[in-house]
């Protein structure tokens, strides 16, 4: 995760528009080649395999024997499977919407209203203190926060106790767990939209805003009528990279909760590992991890879509 | 006036809150366990004491985990660096044919959760002699992270100057003397951009590193830290140090490569 391509990720989006020129296009796919047996081997493969073994019962070792759709048949059954999308419907929100909304008040209140008032530097040092978080391998940021959350020794308690509240196990009490990684997860990303927008504002024409203080509009109205329409590629690119981020969530779930308490935290990535390597049961993990997949491509296709929309409008 | 001062506070105090994890975390690292013990988490230290480190550092092979995380992030970096120059130069430049879809099958690629792939790759890495090496993460990550930079630089090759490659096509450059003469140069500032984007990416990579390199002396720091978490072992001044660690080298690759980071913004809108 941390430190993504801020300008580039947008750029990468777009389709490059081919030059209508013809040219010599002989034997360039040679250069091909190396991806095309590294990619057949460690992306296309696997992924087929996968989707193979998600039809049968297997434990890794043996031979896989065949049950049909059984496993999603099973998979859709299963309250944990269920719970583990309504998690992650949260951590959508943790990770996507509420930096997305913070990230746009953030980055246009210091563009427009620091960066102007205080100077740039002012702006961008407190740019800079929300983006730390960030560089964090993501594994790391959930080891922070154990530490700080420990019901035992961590300083959040020991913050709270000043006080006079109760100490707490923030992750291991059912009701506390989930909400509690949330906050982890809002403080993580925070920084990621409010670089992504401080940079899309550079490109807005001084002129509007200039335009907008003379009529006597508000903060609030430039804020919407100008901030928001202008920088709109932006804040798909951050909702979909996001959103995708959340859906893949791994690394602060397995170092804070294992899931728990009681599948309080589980999401569809810890589900799918769990059935991997902790219970042996590949075909049923296989299974999640193909629903995963498809449920991330919607969402790809979804948020592209309404993008082309919004361009073929404007 | 009141308004205009109570905007920068609020955004202060908010900027505070973002950086009191780190500070917090760095105090208790430094903080004997008798001091601790005496004073809790929140007051400044009695003195820097540097033995919790120092202990987490031996009891781990810190050292050894930094290597391996070097290792495989810089091999990744540079590998990646060249098969995306080599399929983008095919793509971005030679124009082959169906090279819409080719990028249609990277950028799905790009978007696939490593957990569609991950029991597969255990498999066959287990039947290739790859599992649990270095290795066989190495040529993992190359393939995901290049997926990426494919999308990236073909569309950045794709605006490359076609005068510059047929006036050398002229002089008898045959393709891949243009391709290393000519266009890696002149890409050298988005290359080096994506090497860095490429390093950061795998160094922060849990899961798979996490399924493929099981045994102590290969693991990544993400790796080692993550599997130490609820280890009895660890008392409060130990944890902090092993956060402390963990943060250190994420910190400083961002203080080395923020210049580079801040250009490849520019770097990426080329036009």
């Amino acid at each position: 995760m941390a430190v993504h391509a801020p300008a580039a990720r947008p750029k990468a989006v777009r389709e490059p528009e081919p030059r209508p020129r013809r040219r010599s296009t002989g034997g360039y796919w040679v250069f091909l080649l190396p991806s095309a047996v590294l990619f057949t081997a460690v992306i296309l493969v696997p992924f087929l395999m996968n989707i193979g073994i998600s039809f049968t019962r297997w434990q890794g070792i043996g031979d896989p024997r065949w049950l049909g759709i059984d496993n999603y048949t099973r998979l859709f059954a299963d309250e944990r499977f269920w719970a583990s999308f309504r998690n992650n419907v949260a951590l959508i929100v943790a990770m996507a919407i509420v930096p997305t909304v913070v990230g746009l008040v953030l980055a246009a209140t210091l563009f427009d209203y620091v960066g102007k008032k205080f100077g740039p530097r002012t702006a961008s040092t407190l740019r800079a203190a929300y983006y730390l978080p960030q560089v964090l391998p993501i594994a790391i940021a959930g080891i922070v926060w154990g530490w700080i959350m420990h019901p035992r020794y961590g300083a959040l308690n020991a913050f709270l106790g000043l006080f006079g509240a109760e100490p707490r196990s923030w992750l291991g009490d059912p009701g506390w767990a989930l909400p509690s990684v949330m906050l982890i997860m809002v403080w993580f990303q925070i920084g990621y939209p409010v670089v992504i927008f401080m940079a899309g504002l550079q490109r807005v024409d001084p002129a509007l805003y200039e335009a907008a203080e003379m009529d006597g509009a508000s903060w609030w109205r430039r804020f919407w009528h100008i901030t928001i329409p202008q920088i709109r590629p932006e804040i798909y690119v951050v909702l979909l990279t996001c959103t995708i981020a959340a859906l893949k969530v791994f690394g602060p779930i397995f170092v804070l909760t294992r899931g728990g308490p009681g599948g309080a935290t589980l999401v569809p990535s810890y589900f799918s590992y769990q059935n991997f390597f902790e219970k042996a049961n590949v075909g049923y993990g296989a299974a999640i991890a193909t629903v995963l997949t498809l449920v991330i491509i919607a969402v790809t296709v979804f948020f592209l879509r309404i993008q082309d929309n919004e361009d073929g409008q404007s | 006036m009141i308004r205009k001062y109570s905007v920068l506070v609020s955004l202060a105090v908010l900027a505070v809150v973002m950086l009191v994890p780190f500070v917090i975390v760095t105090l208790n690292a430094v903080r004997s366990p008798q001091d601790y013990s005496a004073n809790g988490p929140l007051s400044l230290p009695d003195g820097l004491y540097f033995d919790g480190i120092v202990e987490f550092w031996n009891r781990v092979d810190f050292g050894g985990k930094l290597w391996n995380s070097l290792v495989i992030s810089g091999s990744v970096a540079v590998l990646a660096v060249i098969l995306s120059v080599l399929n983008a130069y095919a793509l971005g430049i030679g124009r082959v044919r169906g090279r819409v879809w080719i990028l249609v099958v990277f950028l799905v690629a790009n978007t696939l959760p490593q957990e569609a792939l991950v029991y597969p790759l255990y498999y066959l890495s287990k039947q290739a002699g790859l599992y649990d090496s270095r290795l066989g993460v190495i040529i993992i990550f190359t393939v995901i992270q290049s997926a990426f930079g494919t999308y990236l630089l073909a569309s950045v090759l794709g605006r490359f100057p076609h005068e510059i490659l047929e006036a050398a096509a002229i002089d008898g450059a045959g393709k891949w003397r243009a391709l290393w003469r000519i266009v890696v140069p002149i890409s050298r500032p988005t290359l080096s951009v994506l090497l860095i984007f490429f390093f950061i990416w795998t160094w922060n990579e849990f899961f798979l590193p996490l399924v493929f390199l099981i045994s102590n002396e290969n693991q990544t720091v993400p790796v080692a830290l993550g599997v130490l978490q609820g280890d009895k072992m660890m008392d409060a001044t130990m944890s902090s140090a092993s956060a402390l660690l963990g943060i250190l080298p994420a910190v400083v690759f961002f203080l080395i490569f923020q210049r580079t980071l801040t250009r490849g913004v520019t770097v990426g809108a080329i036009k």
